[in-house]
């Protein structure tokens, strides 16, 4: 199955997008030794939107995100892409570049996911060579930095003559080149400094209006989950504790733990303290 | 009374095009809690590590340190030992990096004061327990190891440990970034506790202009190694009078505004192998004139209240830019 091709779909103004549903994930249990990381997660991500998962350290945001790429296996559960389970494809190189194609990741330090002796350029015609042999790369690749907002200049560049911003400029690209139906951003933005956060969350809500790929967001940080995503899962100690349109959650949170991680928000007059008993009082509770 | 009074410092490194720090002015009174604010870049860590005297190879200062009235700059290697075991401590951003695996947190406690040879083994024990009480751990934390406790805990361990020697000053450079969104609210409130009961002057460096404006009395903003604006926390969120503040706080993601596009500043900071002239902000502002390009503008006062100043020459549309882009 084939994804849209992302250069060339870009919608007409004013046509809604077609809502079909590209990711499902259904009863997703993962238990770490006596541990359950990920406790009956399910939801489901719609056709160009955009899903966030929030929750502190330890509540599973990450697991979940590792199952739904398949750098982790669940130990029941079923992960669908276009209503089909990503645990039935075979072996067999094939098989493995149609899962690649279904679910792309992007992690919080672009330091560790390029190879340092590889320019940008290399590195994407590489990607391109592997899922679609015979096309036209240069194009494509041309294309795909300008798409991320990066030129020529970076395209010879290695991963360490770029800045932090544009290696994970080139991370997304290299994503986006094997035009994948989700993109799962894991602290994509976290490491980023706050004005060049802002360029990568403003160049993605971009790629998104432009194309029908959908996002699923793993973030702690509910102001980046407000900025990029339409509906949102609060995940606690494995568990989902609440979900709903982002909007509505984050203005009206019914969980004692999702409003505890509003008022972690720092602001002015914030009260450390309440917030600091608070915390013990859900902990004593559960 | 000033623990921490930073004048015209300068700092050069070897290999750069052009200084590190430039004229950078800063105090802490005693009992006050400042922030330090700045993106990856900006000169922020560096300032607050030459309160230490932790310095790189090869770095080139001028100007003035002085903690408690002693410049760090002029001490001698012994001076500074007794400085970093008694009159200033640092906590720092990841406490895992921070600590001897192989040791028991009570050893780790301890050293400082018993190297210095100003207590005993048996003194120096029942302090630690106290400080550890002051962060709300118990005195068994002083029997494991660091491996057996969490991030949180440890980085409490990190804090009471630098209280150990009964700071004048404690530096606290970003302490909590590494830790869970829910801790750090745990932590700030601790530090708020212990400067309350102890007196000690705070420097609270961070990259979170937010977290800046909820825990401090003062704010510093640092652009390419200079202070570009100065003043009361709560009037320099609200009024920003440089355009970086502002754009800081523009392009900020906050749970309560309204989702969409933020205001993001194009362009990044300069490096320090660029030559600067003119104002280091003027290729990304939107004020730019050709003033600001030929001409760095010096901090001088902005804004109604006293002790607001801004190193803009445009500082008086900063305020309107900002109130715009908030509307």
């Amino acid at each position: 199955m084939r994804s849209p091709d992302l250069g060339a779909a870009a919608r007409p103004e004013g046509v809604p997008p077609m809502r079909r549903t590209v990711l499902e994930a259904v009863g997703l249990h993962r238990a770490f030794g006596g541990v359950q990381a990920v406790d009956d997660v399910s939801f489901t991500l719609a056709e160009g939107g955009s899903l966030g998962i929030v929750g502190g350290s330890g509540s599973g945001k990450t697991t979940t995100a590792r199952i739904v790429a398949g750098l982790e296996r669940a130990d029941s559960g079923r992960v669908l892409v276009h209503r089909r389970d990503r645990g039935e494809h075979r072996r067999g190189r094939a098989h493995r570049l149609a899962r690649a194609r279904e679910v792309q990741l992007v992690f919080q330090d672009p330091y560790l996911s390029l190879d340092p002796r590889t320019t940008v350029g290399a590195a994407l015609r590489e990607t391109l060579r592997l899922h679609f042999p015979g096309a036209d790369h240069p194009r494509r690749i041309a294309e795909l930095l300008d798409q991320v907002g990066l030129g020529e200049r970076e395209a010879d560049a290695l991963p360490r003559q770029l800045s932090g911003g544009q290696r994970q400029r080139v991370a997304i690209a290299r994503a986006l080149a094997v035009e994948p139906a989700v993109l799962v951003l894991d602290e994509a933005v976290a490491a980023l400094d706050v004005s060049v956060q802002a360029q990568i969350l403003n160049l993605l809500a971009g790629i998104r209006e432009r194309t029908r790929i959908g996002y699923l967001f793993i973030t702690h940080d509910l102001g980046v989950v407000r900025c990029v995503t339409d509906d949102v899962i609060v995940m606690r100690q494995g568990r989902i504790v609440e979900s709903g349109r982002t909007a509505d959650v984050l203005a009206r949170p019914r969980h004692a733990y999702t409003r505890l991680l509003l008022d972690s928000v720092p602001r002015p007059g914030w009260d450390p303290r309440s917030i600091a008993a608070a915390r013990r009082a859900l902990a004593e509770m559960s | 009374m000033t623990v921490l009074d930073i004048r015209a410092y300068h700092l050069r490194l070897p290999d750069t095009a052009r200084s590190v720090l430039v004229g950078v002015d800063l105090t802490v009174a005693a009992g006050e809690t400042v922030a330090l604010v700045g993106e990856s870049g900006s000169g922020k860590s560096l300032t607050s590590r030459s309160v230490l005297g932790l310095l790189p190879d090869g770095a080139a200062t001028a100007g003035a340190v002085r903690v408690d009235g002693e410049d760090v700059l002029a001490m001698t290697p012994d001076r500074l030992r007794r400085l970093r075991t008694g009159t200033a401590a640092m906590v720092f951003q990841d406490p895992r990096a921070a600590v001897n695996p192989l040791r028991r947190l009570g050893d780790f406690l301890t050293e400082g004061v018993r190297l210095g040879g100003r207590l005993t083994a048996a003194a120096a024990a029942e302090r630690a327990a106290g400080m550890l009480d002051a962060v709300g751990l118990p005195a068994s934390v002083l029997g494991r190891y660091p491996g057996q406790v969490s991030g949180g805990m440890l980085q409490r361990v990190m804090i009471a440990a630098a209280l150990m020697g009964e700071p004048a000053l404690l530096l606290a450079d970003e302490p909590t970034t590494a830790l869970d969104v829910t801790t750090q609210a745990e932590v700030v409130a601790l530090l708020a506790d212990l400067r309350e009961r102890f007196g000690t002057g705070l420097l609270f460096v961070t990259h979170d202009l937010g977290l800046a404006a909820a825990i401090s009395d003062r704010v510093y903003v640092m652009y390419a190694g200079r202070i570009v604006e100065t003043g009361p926390a709560g009037e320099l969120f609200d009024r920003p009078r440089h355009p970086y503040t502002a754009a800081l706080l523009a392009s900020t993601p906050r749970p309560d505004a309204p989702g969409g596009r933020l205001t993001a500043i194009e362009g990044r900071p300069p490096g320090l192998r660029e030559e600067l002239t003119g104002c280091p902000f003027a290729p990304r502002c939107p004020l730019v004139t050709d003033l600001c390009r030929r001409q760095e503008p010096a901090l001088r006062p902005a804004g109604a209240g006293p002790g607001h100043r801004s190193a803009c020459h445009h500082g008086d549309r900063t305020g309107e830019e900002a109130t715009h882009a908030q509307s």
